[in-house]
């Protein structure tokens, strides 16, 4: 019974096929409640893939996913999207709705899941705004804002309906410095601030290190290491200590698989 | 043999292929249209949108179009009925034509061409920046809220706008005939009115407009929500759009003129 309380998310023999290609192959993962969990892993491993299949919008092959305690994937269509509104996702391209301003791309989930009045939207949004840095931006159309900052409203956006748990899809990428370091705080600050659970998919090492108190590790369709920070900068398993280190070539290939060097090249003449 | 095996598993292939898409395309129809919203506030806002964009947009290349079409039918109608002295009878060929045929099947390829390309290339674009799956993960349906207002605005529009086009055609085709080739003027309308018969030929005529609108609109969201979400996807998807629509049009219109004049 204390398990249930404490993972807000168990995931249980997950399998996941892509065409002939497996995803993931029989995987086991829990996400700690109230906790930043990274989920890292080369590009390719379908760390998104995964936040999809947390979300919901893609089914499994085999196995479970537990979001708070329910069974997703057996979810009807209304259900789902009642369970959804309690949950926040940031996507990599911040997915504005284009055609809304600042303001309303923020109020869009106040203004279709609650029946609240105009003035207290409008309070709810500036300070969802003033949480990322942005409450002077309100009239401003997506188009006009740099890629960091539209990252902020998407997030802001994300967190207007006060969800339990959020999902980052590679938030770090792309960013400058500066937005990078200011992201970087918030994602930590929010998690604390509104006792938030928090699932961050990156291969951002350093940043997702900093922030996250369990990190998860993906390589080849299986979970390889998982641990805290610590445990993993000193595991001494090659393929961790080669994602850990940065090194190119290693036990994970820096080579997409096919034929040798020399075939390719040489052809028939070989 | 074995290739002639071939080519009749491809196109069996292909046939899976499409009836799959059909039924693709009916699921999505049908739970954009009939399924439970989770949302507050009605539709009706977000359809006066969309006719906006689809339908008032529309307007000038309908009218444009609509006044060429009508004058050009007055010209080549002349140009036969004066051979036989009866131009009088350019005003009934005109509206007849206009009303039962043209007017709903050139709306409904303009509209194909300004309005359905338009509409695949918005919702593919929004699948490719991820603003359906955001709209999924706010708990959202895109169905209700992207597809149904834009099918209902294309139904809706489609209709209204075959009736403006068969109207200012009657218009430029009155402009050439009565006022630049002569004919009577009373002889040009009393014709028209006596031959054009509101049942068989105006409401068959609206019939035809809402039936193009269904296909061509529906043809066009489900084309954009398909889309592989990719710059080459979309416009692949956008042309598919044109293309399919236009020859639902005319394939449609065949068997409604069968069914509707052909005294079958």
């Amino acid at each position: 019974m204390n398990q249930e309380n404490e993972h807000f998310i168990e995931i249980r023999g997950l399998t996941f096929m892509r065409g002939e290609r497996i995803i993931f192959d029989n995987i086991d993962m829990d996400i700690p409640k109230g906790r930043v969990t990274g989920i890292m892993g080369p590009s390719g491993t379908g760390k998104t893939t995964l936040l999809r299949l947390i979300g919901a919008q893609l089914k499994p092959d085999a196995g479970e996913i537990f979001v708070g305690g329910q069974n997703i994937s057996t979810l009807g269509r209304e259900e789902l999207f009642r369970t959804r509104s309690k949950m926040g996702m940031l996507f990599q391209s911040g997915a504005l709705f284009t055609d809304l301003t600042v303001f309303e791309n923020v109020a869009f989930p106040l203004r279709v899941h609650t029946k609240l009045s105009e003035s207290i939207i409008h309070d709810i949004v500036l300070m969802k705004l003033q949480a990322v840095g942005l409450r002077g931006a309100t009239q401003l159309m997506p188009a006009e804002l740099s890629g960091g900052m539209a990252r902020r409203v998407a997030l802001a956006r994300a967190i207007a309906l006060d969800p339990d748990f959020i999902m980052y899809d590679e938030p770090f990428v792309g960013q400058d410095p500066i937005a990078m370091g200011v992201l970087v705080n918030l994602v930590r600050k929010l998690n604390n601030a509104l006792k938030l659970t928090s699932v961050i998919v990156s291969h951002d090492l350093v940043e997702t290190a900093s922030i996250a108190d369990y990190l998860y590790l993906l390589a080849d369709g299986s979970v390889i290491a998982k641990g805290t920070p610590e445990e993993l900068q000193a595991s001494d398993d090659p393929k961790v200590k080669q994602f850990m280190n940065g090194l190119p070539d290693g036990p994970v290939p820096f080579h997409f698989p096919g034929r040798s060097l020399e075939e390719e090249m040489l052809g028939d003449r070989s | 043999m074995n290739r002639i095996l071939d080519h009749v598993a491809a196109l069996g292939r292909s046939g899976l292929d499409v009836l799959q898409a059909i039924g693709r395309a009916t699921i999505m129809l049908v739970m954009a249209l009939f399924g439970r919203s989770n949302t507050h506030g009605s539709m009706g806002p977000l359809i006066v949108k969309q006719i906006y964009a689809v339908g008032v947009l529309s307007l000038i290349i309908i009218t444009v179009s609509g006044v060429f079409i009508g004058m050009v039918l007055g010209l080549q109608g002349y140009n036969i009925l004066v051979r036989y002295g009866s131009e009088q009878a350019v005003g009934q060929m005109v509206a007849l034509s206009l009303v039962r045929e043209l007017g709903p099947v050139v709306t409904a390829l303009l509209f194909a061409g300004r309005a359905g390309s338009a509409l695949t290339a918005e919702i593919g674009l929004m699948k490719a920046t991820e603003q359906l799956s955001s709209l999924e993960m706010i708990g959202v349906d895109p169905l209700k809220r992207i597809i149904a207002p834009r099918f209902w605005a294309g139904f809706i529009s489609m209709p209204l706008l075959a009736c403006i086009f068969s109207m200012v055609g009657i218009f430029g085709g009155a402009m050439v005939g009565v006022d630049w080739l002569g004919i009577y003027e009373g002889s040009f309308w009393v014709n028209m009115q006596n031959s054009v018969d509101f049942r068989n030929d105006v409401i068959d005529g609206i019939i035809k407009s809402v039936m193009f609108g269904f296909v061509v609109t529906w043809i066009a969201v489900f084309q954009g929500y398909d889309a592989v979400p990719t710059s080459e996807g979309i416009s692949r998807a956008t042309t598919r759009t044109v293309v399919y629509a236009s020859l639902a049009v005319l394939g449609l219109d065949f068997i409604l003129t069968a069914v509707m004049f052909g005294d079958l």
